[in-house]
Order: structure tokens, then C-alpha cells, then sequence
């Protein structure tokens, strides 16, 4: 195949996984067009993602958004080299839009398609901020829908799962405590707002699978869901004894909570694995308490700690071209035509059905 | 010529020329593995179409000017991904959607079976999943060649259907297979009639399943 180790080729990227419509076209490491469409407001009175709230929203949105990010990137679809798209893992129905439209457009440009990880796209956004970027590091990754920590060797070949929630995503766990301290959908920046006003210290609330006795098999898996519950908890014990909530020390006590629990163990596995380097992704990022955190207990632990931009932190397509242009320049066989979506693809399958 | 894309209930892919020729004609029955198939089907179909008309000597490049998509009504999850299909395919080549309401394609290859049959009015049923049938009404071909369509696609309760049909004095016609090549057959009629016979929007006939949260539940201490 002529494509294989191309210098800079061009590709369209379609993510379909969770609520965003993400299509991004980059050449090579250069973005061209990060073109977003959520649904993220018709699923604010469900509290959450409804899958198929968010699928029928891919299905509209997604024609207008190619038309968009090509039209932004200035080319046309006949001059991409490639097409990329996010297999898994992520919501079935939603992520089988984008794998019908990334297919259908593959076969009508008679070009090359390449069936990619989601969680291991997080990582190649980091690729598209024009800085160098060094090998290995240990990447966290926070979202609504994932809590992870893997340890990239290399973006293409190597990339080894460390530990991810039990339960809820850290970003499920903002949205289920707005709601019980009756803040509207997303929960992030509401807890933030609140928090604001707040003292971080006021409450010490659990930090999940923290215990020495969680070390030997789950050093750096998380847990929400008993945070959840003490909070919810400790509320219901205030309003009991017919005290006031206070929603901005409840909120900042939970917020360190979860921050801390997510710092602390990044940083355990840069210690451990002797890697002085911590790459966050995922739109949890935009919660400035944890980049702080972060930042802070990063310097003082000696590791350089790198933050894509927002827009490429949060669910993308740029990150898909992205990593798919990696794999193309590494000299990697397209996927064929015969994969489906996973929604529990393991993060070590970078490209699914490789020829 | 015509590609023709439904995923309704299995998943179909046919190119159809400008006479009504079919030139290809894939489809697989499994109501499931819709993202697994359409690429390859969709693949197929063009190099079976390149081939020529049957009996040509030569291969043939093909000339699509179209796409026409089942709409449904059908299980949601694979309906969308013909639509998503079509509506990128066409992307790629600059040609035109056009949308196709699935049973129109049913009812069509009914009419054909027999064209010299005088068919009484009949409705086209398929599986809606939950308990549920999605119907059509149909009654004939209307000038234009296309299946005249008595009633919009509903739905109804399995117990209730064949109540509803004999009210509409329509026999009842069961379907679980849509043919692409019927798909791209009513949209080159539309066409060549200048009409839309369906919406751009899909045929879901059901609200997304979603539940409002309520209110907060104890969690007691
Ligand atoms: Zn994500």
C-alpha cells in the first residue's frame, strides 16, 4: 500500500462515542479542523448522557459537521489520504453511527480506513499542540465517561492500562453530586462555582481505593461511588438535625476528594514506573482545581506535567485523525471493512482489525 | 444509477441503473451486525455493479447520481447506521440523499411480485421490537409507478394489529427483509416524478427512552 509510512498524510477523524460529534482533519502532527457538535444540552434534564438522546444527535449532526471541518481545513474529501474513526470504546449506539458514516465514506473515496481506540486518541491529542513530545508517560484521563491511568511507552504500539474506576467515571461522580446539592447538568463546573466559596478542608470525605488494604491489587484503580454515598450521606445528616447544607464546603470538601485521590495516584505511578513525565486528558481537565493540584504536587515531585488544549482535551475527532496519522507514518496496514463498535475495547487494541 | 442503502430490519446495499436495472443486489438477513457489514457490502456492491449489466462483456466504470436511504420505520440502533451510511457515501461524492420510507420499498416489491395481479389494499408489517408492530396502509401503484400509500407508518400493539388492519380493510402482509435494490427502484421513480416521498428525518415512531431523575434518593445512614 502506497499510503504506508506517507510523511504528513491528510485524514479526517470521526468520533462518535459519548455526546460529542467530533470530526477533526489534521495533516500529519498539524491540526486542520476540530469541528464539535454536542448534544450536551438536551441531555441537561436526564442529568446525564441518555445513549439514545445522544445517538440520534450524532446521526443529525453529523453530515454538517464534515461539510464544516472541511470547509474550515480548507481541502476537499477527494484529497484525504485516509479515514479514521473511534471504535470503541464507548456508548454501542452511538459510536456504530460514526463507524456506518466513517465506512460508507471510506468506500465512496476508495481510501484507506483506520478503526481506532478512543482512550488512546486522549493521548495523540497531545500530539496536535506543536510542542515535542517525549515517551514514556504515565496519561490520566478523566471524563465523564472514563477515569483512567495508562502508561504510554509508545503512542503506537505500546500502551499498558495501569488502573480505571470500579464504578463511576470521575466526571459522573460531579454530575451525581450537583445533583444532590440541586446544581443543574453539567455538575463540573456548578461544583466549581460552589466550591468557589468554600473551604477544601471543611469535610474529609473518603478517598476510594486508597487503603493500604486496596494497594496490592488496586494501586491505581478508582473508585466514586462510596464518595458519592458519604456525601449524600453527610447531607441527609445535617438536614436531619435540621442544620443548613453548606453547598460551598460540601462542594470544595468533595472536589479535594476527588482531586486528590486522582493526583495522588498519577503521580504514585510516575514514582513507581521512575516516569517523570504526566499527560492529562479528558474534559475533567477543565476543572482548574485539578490542573492546580497538579501542577503543584507535579513540581514538587519533579515531573513535568503536560495539558493539551481544552478543545483537544474533551471528545474529539482531531485526536483520531491524529492518531491514525501516527499509525499511517509508523507504517501500519489499514483496518478492514469487517470490525463493529466495542463498547469495552481494551486500551491496549490502539487499532482494531488491522490488515 | 442508484445506490440503494437500507438497515431497517437486516442490512441491504443495491446499485440500480437509470432503466431499473438492478446491477447489484446484497443483503443479509441478520437483524443484528449492521456496523460490521455495510462497509463490506457497500464495497461489494460497487465491484458487482462495475461488472455491467448481466451479459455485458466488459466491466463498465459506474456513474452513481444518487443515494437512497431507508428511513425505517425500524429498530433504531441499525436503522441509523444505513442513514449515517448513505448520507457519508453521498458526502463522498457530491451526489444527493434521497429518502426512502422503508415500507414504500416493501410494498413495492409486493406489487411487483405479481404486476398483473389486482391486489387488494394491503398493509405492510414489521417487527418495532417491545411488543409492537410498525404498519403501513397501501393500495396499488399511483401514476408515477410508486406504491400508493393509504396510511402513514405506525405503530401498533402485536394483540391490537389485526384489529386495526380489518377497521382498514387491509390484508395483512408481513415483512422482515427490505430490499435496497426496491430502496433505489422507489427513489428513481421519485425522482424521474420530481416528488419527496419522505422526510429527511428518520422513522423512529417512539420517543428516545429516557426516564426524568426524580428526586433524590435516601441513602440513610
Ligand atoms: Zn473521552
Amino acid at each position: 500500500m502506497v499510503l504506508m509510512g506517507r510523511a504528513e498524510p491528510l485524514v479526517l477523524g470521526i468520533e462518535t462515542s459519548c455526546d460529542e460529534t467530533g470530526i477533526g482533519i489534521v495533516r500529519g502532527r498539524t491540526l486542520l479542523s476540530n469541528t464539535i457538535a454536542s448534544s450536551m444540552d438536551e441531555h441537561a434534564r436526564y442529568g446525564g448522557v441518555v445513549p439514545e438522546v445522544a445517538a440520534r444527535a450524532h446521526l443529525e449532526a453529523l453530515q454538517p459537521a464534515i461539510e464544516a471541518a472541511v470547509a474550515e481545513a480548507g481541502i476537499t474529501l477527494a484529497d484525504l489520504d485516509a479515514v479514521a474513526v473511534t471504535s470503541g470504546p464507548g456508548l454501542a449506539g452511538a459510536l456504530m453511527v460514526g463507524i456506518g458514516a466513517a465506512k460508507a465514506l471510506a468506500v465512496s473515496l476508495d481510501k484507506p480506513l483506520y478503526a481506532v481506540n478512543h482512550l488512546v486518541g486522549h493521548i495523540a491529542a497531545d500530539i496536535l499542540t506543536g510542542e515535542e513530545v517525549q515517551y514514556p508517560t504515565v496519561a490520566l484521563l478523566v471524563s465523564g465517561g472514563h477515569t483512567s491511568l495508562l502508561l504510554v511507552r509508545d503512542l503506537v504500539s505500546d500502551v499498558e492500562l495501569l488502573g480505571e474506576t470500579m464504578d463511576d467515571a470521575a466526571g459522573e461522580a460531579f454530575d451525581k453530586i450537583a445533583r444532590i446539592l440541586g446544581l443543574p447538568y453539567p455538575g463540573g463546573p456548578e461544583i466549581d462555582r460552589a466550591a468557589a466559596t468554600g473551604d477544601p478542608a471543611a469535610i474529609r470525605f473518603p478517598r476510594g481505593m486508597s487503603r493500604a488494604s486496596d494497594m496490592a491489587e488496586h494501586r491505581y484503580d478508582f473508585s466514586f461511588s462510596g464518595l458519592k454515598t458519604a456525601v449524600a450521606r453527610w447531607i441527609e445528616q445535617r438536614e436531619a438535625a435540621g442544620e443548613p447544607v453548606p453547598v460551598g464546603d460540601v462542594a470544595a470538601s468533595f472536589r479535594e476528594a476527588v482531586v486528590d485521590v486522582l493526583v495522588t495516584k498519577a503521580l504514585d505511578a510516575c514514582a513507581r514506573h521512575d516516569v517523570p513525565r504526566l499527560l492529562l486528558g479528558g474534559g475533567v481537565i477543565a476543572n482548574r482545581r485539578l490542573r492546580e493540584v497538579a501542577l503543584e504536587r507535579a513540581a514538587a515531585a519533579g515531573v513535568a506535567v503536560r495539558i493539551p488544549p481544552l478543545s483537544l482535551c474533551t471528545d474529539n475527532g482531531a485526536m483520531i485523525a491524529a492518531l491514525a496519522a501516527e499509525l499511517i507514518m509508523s507504517g501500519r496496514a489499514p483496518s478492514t471493512l469487517a470490525f463493529g463498535a466495542d463498547s469495552t475495547l481494551p486500551v491496549t487494541e490502539i487499532q482494531v482489525a488491522a490488515a | 444509477m442508484i445506490l440503494g442503502i437500507d438497515t431497517s430490519l437486516g442490512t441491504a446495499v443495491a446499485v440500480v441503473d437509470r432503466d431499473g436495472v438492478v446491477r447489484a443486489d446484497e443483503s443479509r438477513t441478520d437483524p443484528l451486525g449492521h456496523a460490521e457489514a455495510i462497509g463490506g457490502m457497500l464495497h461489494d456492491a460497487l465491484a458487482q455493479a462495475a461488472l455491467g449489466p448481466l451479459g455485458a462483456t466488459s466491466p463498465e466504470p459506474i456513474a452513481l447520481t444518487a443515494v437512497a436511504a431507508g428511513m425505517g420505520p425500524g429498530p433504531f440502533t441499525g436503522l441509523r447506521v444505513g442513514i449515517a451510511a448513505a448520507r457519508a457515501f453521498a458526502l463522498g461524492r457530491g451526489i444527493p440523499v434521497v429518502p426512502v420510507a422503508s415500507h414504500d420499498a416493501a410494498a413495492l416489491a409486493i406489487l411487483l411480485a405479481d404486476p398483473f395481479a389486482d391486489l387488494p389494499r394491503f398493509a405492510v408489517v414489521t417487527d418495532a421490537r417491545r411488543r409492537e408492530l410498525a404498519f403501513t396502509v397501501y393500495e396499488g401503484v399511483d401514476d408515477d409507478g410508486l406504491p400508493a400509500r393509504i396510511t402513514e407508518p405506525a405503530l401498533a400493539p402485536r394483540d391490537d394489529l389485526d384489529a386495526r388492519l380489518a377497521e382498514a380493510g387491509a390484508q395483512r402482509r408481513d415483512v422482515d427483509a427490505i430490499s435496497g435494490a426496491m430502496v433505489a427502484l422507489v427513489a428513481a421513480r421519485a425522482l424521474a416524478a420530481g416528488r419527496e416521498l419522505a422526510s429527511t428525518e428518520p422513522l423512529y415512531l417512539r420517543a428516545p427512552d429516557v426516564t426524568v431523575p426524580g428526586a433524590r434518593k435516601k441513602v440513610g445512614t
